[in-house]
């Protein structure tokens, strides 16, 4: 599985969406993705990267493109 | 009147989200103009936000006799008709985006983004003269049960927490929930009370903004429900500089022993206080407290009644329990014990039933220095992220909607678990049930059963369900 199928999967089992939904998918544009939603997308990201993410970065996840960024610093490659 | 404004005139009752300071003497000539146009003793929908308007709207009904129904902005708008159909107030207070949506009310009034709607309906149901608000049992799935709260109620248990949070003028707590929910206006009622400035933010504490604000203004205080400390503590919350933070309150269910430890020795070791609280919307709000310097020592408690009020433990046959350490049901007694229910319009006459003692619904023990931890609950609900949410009525909602399957709810905290007999159904039920009770779909889950057990009398075994659910 590459890199941005995880991504897209993180989002897709977490919110409970489909994966055309995924794109330009902001923050609260859902309902899914609320704060409730936010912390178990940040849990199953840290997860499938083996990652642990900074409080600045998980407060700046804003979108889904804004994350794939993010991700880069932690040398995650999408 | 309830809340005294003249007496904190040039103190910022109100931060906006935009960073608008809005003084006790500008409130409270908002309030003037809002209160001319409706007329006292009736009865209005404030559909609320974290927002100004909605806020003014909630103090001038308060102040001047108008009975607020607070209901969250977001409610569905099906279950808001239906609950407008149950009650038929006088007027709606919503913002003002939402206006359009009411065609068969006429706009009256518009000031700080929410509109004054007059409704077809006038002095439809009589009020009792102590009625003075209206709140939901469970969040947003539209039940018309409400509690009903009198003036006496409000004042009596925003003077005990005042007392035991010491709150004073120089006071600046965050919003981190609506206000249509007893806890987050428990905050704004005791705050507004001793003239200390309330920040209002729809952000959430997922968000950059919300930390933006959270320093820009200074913010002392705020409050929290167990899962906003779940996610403070992934947000390594314990890492976060916050020179302004003073304290911080949890109520709405019981937090885990081992954050409450987390968080207790964490305000210990920055000088900030941690406070954990018990409450119902049937009490108002607030019925016990755990103080500051005990939260590391008792843990895991729920601590001792507020100023003014009293616990006691009842054993099965209502008798009460002396000794410590054995469980039995809370019972507690004060001033801010709610008057009872109202299910529709006609019970908005009724008088207090309860007398000022509520039976909890609760099971607790109380340890040897009289501490209390909540150990169960007797009916069959949960709270899910600081909401109830009533297990039969879920069951009966899922029964009418799917006609020709069986089901059963049930599950723990924050996570509810429906039993059903057709798997293929898992995905429709959860998304009916994320729309009716406006819930994040984390907070479901579906096992499918062969059958659901039940015994020879038709009554659903829930503990032989509860066993499968791991």
């Amino acid at each position: 599985m590459t890199n941005l199928q995880k991504y897209e999967n993180a989002f897709i089992e977490t919110l409970g969406i489909e994966q055309n939904q995924t794109t330009n998918l902001e923050y609260q544009a859902i309902p899914e993705w609320d704060s409730i939603g936010h912390m178990s997308l940040i849990t199953a990201l840290e997860d499938v990267f083996d990652i642990m993410m900074d409080t600045d970065d998980i407060i700046d996840f804003s979108s889904f493109e804004k994350g794939k960024e993010l991700l880069k610093k932690y040398d995650v490659q999408i | 009147m309830m809340f005294k404004f003249d007496e904190f005139a040039d103190n910022v009752a109100i931060i906006c989200e935009d960073g608008e300071s809005i003084s006790y003497t500008e409130l409270q000539s908002a309030c003037d103009e809002l209160s001319a146009r409706i007329k006292t003793r009736s009865i209005i929908f404030n559909l609320c936000a974290n927002e100004k308007g909605s806020l003014l709207g909630y103090v001038t009904f308060i102040n001047a006799g108008i009975v607020p129904v607070m209901l969250d902005a977001t409610l569905d708008k099906e279950l808001l008709s239906a609950l407008i159909e149950s009650y038929s107030p006088d007027y709606l207070w919503v913002p003002q985006t939402q206006a359009e949506f009411f065609g068969d009310c006429e706009q009256v009034f518009v000031i700080w983004d929410y509109t004054l709607l007059k409704t077809p309906y006038t002095n439809v149901y009589p009020l009792h003269d102590e009625l003075a608000l209206l709140l939901t049992t469970s969040g947003s799935t539209g039940s018309p049960k409400f509690v009903r709260q009198s003036y006496t109620n409000i004042r009596a248990n925003t003077e005990s927490i005042v007392e035991y949070l010491q709150l004073e003028s120089n006071e600046r707590p965050i919003t981190t929930m609506p206000m249509s929910y007893t806890y987050g206006l428990s905050i704004i009622n005791s705050h507004l009370w001793v003239g200390a400035s309330v920040i209002l933010t729809q952000k959430t504490l997922m968000q950059k903004e919300f930390w933006q604000q959270f320093k820009d203004h200074g913010a002392t205080s705020f409050g929290g429900v167990p899962y906003v400390y779940e996610m403070l503590d992934k947000l390594r919350f314990f890492r976060m500089d916050l020179p302004s933070l003073r304290a911080m309150t949890q109520a709405g269910g019981k937090l885990s022993p081992e954050l409450h430890k987390k968080f207790a020795e964490y305000a210990i070791a920055n000088n900030k206080k941690f406070i954990v609280m018990y409450g119902q919307t049937e009490a108002t709000a607030r019925m016990s407290y755990l103080p500051a310097e005990k939260s590391l020592e008792k843990y895991g408690s729920m601590g001792i009644a507020i100023p003014g009020g009293e616990f006691s433990l009842a054993d099965v046959d209502g008798n009460e329990i002396i000794e410590s350490d054995k469980v039995g049901e809370l019972v507690y007694k004060g001033a801010n014990v709610t008057l009872g229910y109202a299910q529709s319009g006609s019970d908005l006459l009724k008088g207090d039933e309860r007398f000022g003692v509520l039976i909890t619904g609760d099971m607790a023990k109380r340890d040897k220095d009289g501490f209390y931890y909540i150990v169960g609950r007797k009916k069959r609900f949960l709270k899910i992220f600081g909401s109830r949410v009533n297990l039969d009525e879920t069951e009966r909602l899922l029964n009418s909607a799917f006609t020709d399957i069986e089901c059963a709810c049930g599950g723990v905290d924050d996570r509810m678990t429906v039993f059903i007999t057709n798997p293929e159904l898992a995905q429709s039920i959860i998304s009916f049930l994320v729309e009716k009770t406006g819930l994040n779909r984390i907070a479901f889950k579906v096992i499918h059963v062969e059958k659901i057990p039940r015994n020879e009398a038709g009554k659903i075994l829930y503990s032989e369900l509860n066993k499968i659910d791991v």
